[in-house]
Parts: C-alpha cells; structure tokens; sequence
C-alpha cells in the first residue's frame, strides 16, 4: 500500500512523463513506473479528478487514456517534474562518484556528474561537500582484462581458485558483467564448463588469457538478481546444521542462513543450504572446538577425522 | 482515505503553482475540496498536509501580498518547482540506469528510484533501456547497518550525535559523543570519521559496532567540519591491514593446498609427495585458523607458536 505521499511523488512524476512525450502507451508506462495498468488508470482518474473552486479561474487537467494511449492537456501548471530533492540528489551523486573512481573510460560518468550537479542545484550541494564516500575496490589487472574483454566482447580463459574445495579450477567463460558487491568485485559469466551463469571472485582468479574467441552467450542466460543475495540456495541443497559458540557466532551473519537460533550466552544453533559440504568442513576445522556440525552426521564424522589425520602428522 | 488525500494535496500544488499571489489558509479551504467545515479540524488537516508538502521537497513558500494583510498566505513558484532542462546523451543514460541500482537498501534504494523517474518524467533519460551498451561493472552498496540513515541525516544537516559502541574485542559498550565529518564506504565496510567530544580526539567508528539508536544531540549546522578534514584518509588509516611480518615454514601436500601456495615465497619439494613452503603472515591465531582449516593437507614445521595454535584447534575439532 502506498502513502499518499509516495502516491503524490508518482503522479507529479506521471504528468510531466506523459506530457514530455505528447501521447504514451498505457503498458509502456505502467512499466516504466513500475506499477500494474489497473494501479496506472487509478491513478490517471486521480489526476482528472483534481477540481479547484474559487478564487482563480480554473480549467481542469483534460486527460484521456482512450485506446490504450494516454495524452494529457491543460496540465501547464505541473507539467514538468519538481526538482530533486536532496536525498534523491545525494543517492544518484554519490553513487556516481564511486563510479567515477572505478577504472575505465569515465567520461559519460563526469558529464552526467556536472549535468545532475546542475540540475539539482542547492540540493546536490551538501553531497558535493564528499560527506558521504565510498572507496571503490580496483580490482587490479583482472578487472582491467575483464573490461577488455567485455569492450571488445571476447571469450576468456580462467585460472580459479575454489576456497571452499582448496581447488584450482580451469575454465572458459564468456564474461556478461562486472559486479561490485560487499565490496568486493566479481565477474558474472557463462561458463562453459559447467554450462551455467557462474560469479568469479576476482580476488581468487590466479590467471586469466583473453582469447581470441568471440563471446557466446546462449539466450537462457539470466543475470542474477544480486539485490537478492549472491549465492541462493535451492532445495536440493544439503541441510547442515551447526552449533556455535560465542566466539564463532559471526557465521550466522557471513554466511546465508535457512535459520538461526539463540542458545544463550552467544552461543547459536543455525541451519545452512548447500551444494557441496566440503566448505563447511574447512570452517569447522578452522573453528575447532568452537564449533560443532550436529548433521548430517557422515559430515561430522568426516571432520572429526580429517582433525585426527592432521594431529598424526605431528607426532 | 489515502486516496482523497492524495486528491486534496495535488489540488494544493496546481492551485499554488497556478496562483502569482499568496494565498491564505481560508483561500486555500475555499478551492480546494475535501477540507472539513469545523475550524480546529481544517488547521489540524492543513498543517499536515503543508508538512507532508515539504517533506517531498516541494518549494511552499510563506509570505504576505502587501503589507495590509492580516495573515501570511502560501505560494510555490513554478521556477523553484520545476527540475531545470536536462539532456543525457545515450552513454549518459546508461550510466543513470547503473547509478539509480546501486543502492540496494530500501531508503536510498527508492531516493535514487524517484530521481530516475524525475529524469525520465523530464524525458531526459529516455535512450535508458537494454539495447544501450552499458559500462560493463555494476556496483551494488548495502546499508544494512541501523545506524546508517541517522549518520547519513547528521552529516547532511552537519548536527552531532550519541551513540554507543562496542570496540573490537570488548564486551561492554562505550557512549561516544561526535561531532560527524564523513561517512565512508571502504571495502564494503561503512565508518563514520569526525571529532570525539567524549575523548577530544579525531575518531573513526565502524557503523557495524554501533550498538543501539543513534541520536542527535544538537542543532543543525552545529557541526564544523575542518577545512583540512580528509575522512577519506582517515578511514584508510584506521583500517589498515596488519602487515606480514612473520614467517612461517609448513608442509604442503603436493597437488593441495593452493590457498597457502597463492601467498608462498619459497615452494621446494620434500619427499613422500609433500612440499616445503616459506610464506608470510601477520597474526598467529587468524593464520593457525586458516591453516587448520586445510586439515591434514598442511602441517606447520614452524614457528612453535603457530605450530601450537593450528594443533590446538584440531584438538579442538575432536574436543
């Protein structure tokens, strides 16, 4: 539900996004706003609906939507977007400075910069001040590769280290994007290997060869909804279950939990999804006894004697 | 309800926009429909709705036609409203579309949101759209510390906060007074740089070890930022990666242990399929974890101290 003033925001937004554009289609611009036709048309009737009495003389908003086409006259009054607000200032500026600071050509982020800066005037001013910063992460000479590649839009070749498997893995992979996330950086791509879109920590890539293949990327590959998590688990997934101590709660909050529950004391009990346990067997081991693997238990046997392997060897 | 309410303020923003004059409170009743009769009620109603006005950030200026009137009246005037002319060029438009998917919290998420759609409304950023070729890295910045949007609020209206922090390594929390310079994003990690009124001292916070609300606890424009303040630097200072400067000799399973051959300086093999390996590090128990972690694929020939850390974690395991 929205308030009434979001409601507002949107439709001194709709106006003008219909005026600018003489006549727009309905489905086109439920879209771009982000709503459902029939929430579109509700607030298209609002709009016709404003009647002032006196003291001006007054001449109704005239709107149609006949067709599936919306045109709207008589409307001079709001017929331009109000300005940004300083909030809506800052959250594109600041955004764009860290753009600006990432590596490459950044010459469309400088001149969007100076135009939103304008546009925004007073209210762009107190983000111009830098109170808010964000330091990108460079990537290093992999991230400047992978832009290569992605410009020039060629297939590359991989050495990848695994940490949850201690692997070195070698693959080919036709890049889609860079992400930045959690401050880190990430090459998103499909991989043919494993003939599926795969994220690469840039940090854990020991090599990698552009090659002279252009890039393929089949039609089913779908860039991953990052803003809901980076790795999702699926109900094919192996249930773990872990009990934590104090020191080692911080997993709950690293990792992606199916659930967490407080034991008192600091100590939790949290339940994890995933493909391979062989991740969670290097960080039961690095957590020694303040952690504890309560299933399955052919995963806690497991650990226990890969600990009594790594005790002979000192003897 | 909601409905009618929207109603009754966009007949205010028309009405105010059409106007050259100041209009007053009773003028306003008078054209606009949905206000109540009784007197306390509509004030009650229109000091709301002037609220909610500014709120959005529209200009509802305050002011007297002549200096014979009683009492003040509302106008907005189109030139403060209105979003100034905007052009993008089409690489331009792409690089809004990246900037407005940066935030991925809610709040910023939707200021950065309804800036786009002003844009677009404008016609500006009408080239955005999916057969634009686009810059190729896309950031994403969550604030999912609490205290983020007070800290982002207190540098913005240069106002000091409290707040209490747990440092590193402490159990018990501290109440902190600040004066707030910057908030800075560094490796994903947000901090907050600015003068220490408690400790008198410049003082870099992490946002994740605020515990509890944060407050403001003066006006603002209170705060005075140094001329020479670099928050920037002064995060980057504050956080700084121990260096490594201890040397530790292990032995490596041949074809395993890639996560510590990464960072080797000397690999020799050993016999029997293991590898002697020389590697540098900062602190014994963040590596005796991360070497435990490899289980009997790496064993520490030494220092002792490393040597007892990693079998005292493998104890542990077994424990």
């Amino acid at each position: 539900m929205v308030t009434s003033a979001e409601r507002l925001r949107r439709l001194l937004a709709l106006v003008p996004y219909v005026v600018s554009r003489k006549a727009v289609g309905l489905a086109e611009t439920a879209i771009a706003f982000g709503m459902t036709e029939r929430e579109l048309v509700d607030d298209l009737n609002l709009v016709w609906c404003v009647e002032l009495k006196a003291p001006e003389p007054y001449c109704p908003i005239d709107l149609s939507y006949e067709g599936g086409e919306i045109v709207v006259s008589q409307a001079e009054s709001i017929a331009r977007p109000l300005r940004l607000a300083a909030d809506e200032a800052s959250a594109l500026l600041v955004a764009l400075r860290m753009l600006a600071e990432l590596p490459g050509d950044g010459s469309a982020v400088a001149r969007l910069i100076a135009k939103i800066e304008e546009a925004a005037g007073a209210a762009g001013a107190a983000s111009a001040q830098g109170t808010i910063q964000i330091v990108p992460p460079n990537g290093g000479v992999v991230a400047a590769q992978v832009r290569e590649a992605l410009a020039e839009g060629r297939r590359v070749h991989l050495r990848h280290y695994v940490h949850g498997r201690d692997e070195v893995t070698e693959r080919d992979v036709d890049p889609m994007r860079l992400l930045v996330v959690e401050g880190r950086t990430y090459l998103e791509g499909w991989c043919r290997r494993a003939e599926g879109v795969r994220l690469f920590r840039l940090d854990r890539v020991l090599e990698l060869t552009i090659l002279d293949v252009p890039r393929q990327v089949p039609a089913e590959a779908t860039e991953r909804d990052v803003d809901q998590g980076l790795f999702l688990p699926s109900e094919s997934d192996e249930r773990v279950e872990l009990e934590l101590s104090a020191p080692a709660s911080w997993v709950a909050e690293y990792y992606p939990c199916e659930s967490v529950t407080e034991l008192g004391e600091g100590r939790r009990r949290v339940v994890l999804r995933t493909p391979d346990t062989r991740w969670v067997r290097r960080l039961a081991l690095r957590l020694g006894e303040d952690a504890r693997v309560l299933s399955p238990a052919s995963l806690a046997e497991e650990i226990r004697a890969a600990a009594a392997a790594a005790l002979t060897l000192y003897d | 309800m909601s409905k009618r309410r929207t109603e009754r303020l966009l007949s205010i923003v028309v009405l105010l926009l059409s106007s050259r004059r100041y209009l007053t409170a009773e003028e306003i009743r008078a054209a606009v429909h949905g206000y109540p009769e009784q007197y306390d009620a509509f004030k009650r109603m229109f000091e709301r709705d002037k609220d909610e006005l500014r709120e959005l950030g529209i200009p509802l200026e305050t002011g007297m036609n002549n200096v014979l009137d009683e009492e003040p009246g509302y106008r907005i005037r189109q030139q403060d409203y209105e979003l100034p002319e905007i052009r993008l060029e089409a690489d331009e438009a792409a690089v809004l579309g990246i900037a407005a998917r940066v935030w991925q919290s809610a709040e910023l998420a939707g200021a950065a949101a309804g800036a786009l759609l002003k844009l677009r409304a404008a016609g500006a950023a009408d080239l955005e759209d999916d057969q634009q070729p686009r810059p190729g890295i896309e950031p994403r910045l969550t604030t999912a510390e609490p205290a983020f949007g007070p800290l982002w609020e207190a540098v913005r209206d240069r106002r000091p906060v409290t707040f209490s922090h747990k440092a590193q390594g402490r159990s018990d929390s501290i109440t902190r007074e600040l004066e707030p310079w910057g908030v800075v994003n560094r490796r994903g990690r947000w901090y907050v740089a600015g003068h220490d009124r408690t400790r008198n001292a410049t003082r870099v916070f992490r946002l994740s070890r605020i515990d509890g609300p944060v407050k403001m606890c003066g006006p603002a424009g209170s705060v005075r930022v140094p001329s020479d303040a670099d928050v920037r630097e002064l995060v980057k200072n504050w956080d700084v990666t121990p260096p490594r400067d201890h040397e530790a000799v292990l032995r490596v399973r041949a074809g395993a242990g890639h996560g510590v051959r990464r960072y080797a300086k000397t690999v020799a093999a050993d016999g029997d399929g293991w590898d002697k390996i020389t590697v540098q590090y900062s602190d014994v128990p963040w590596y005796a974890d991360y070497l435990a972690s490899f289980g009997p694929d790496v064993m520490v020939v030494g220092p002792p101290d490393l040597r007892e850390a990693v079998i005292s974690r493998l104890k542990g395991v077994l424990a």
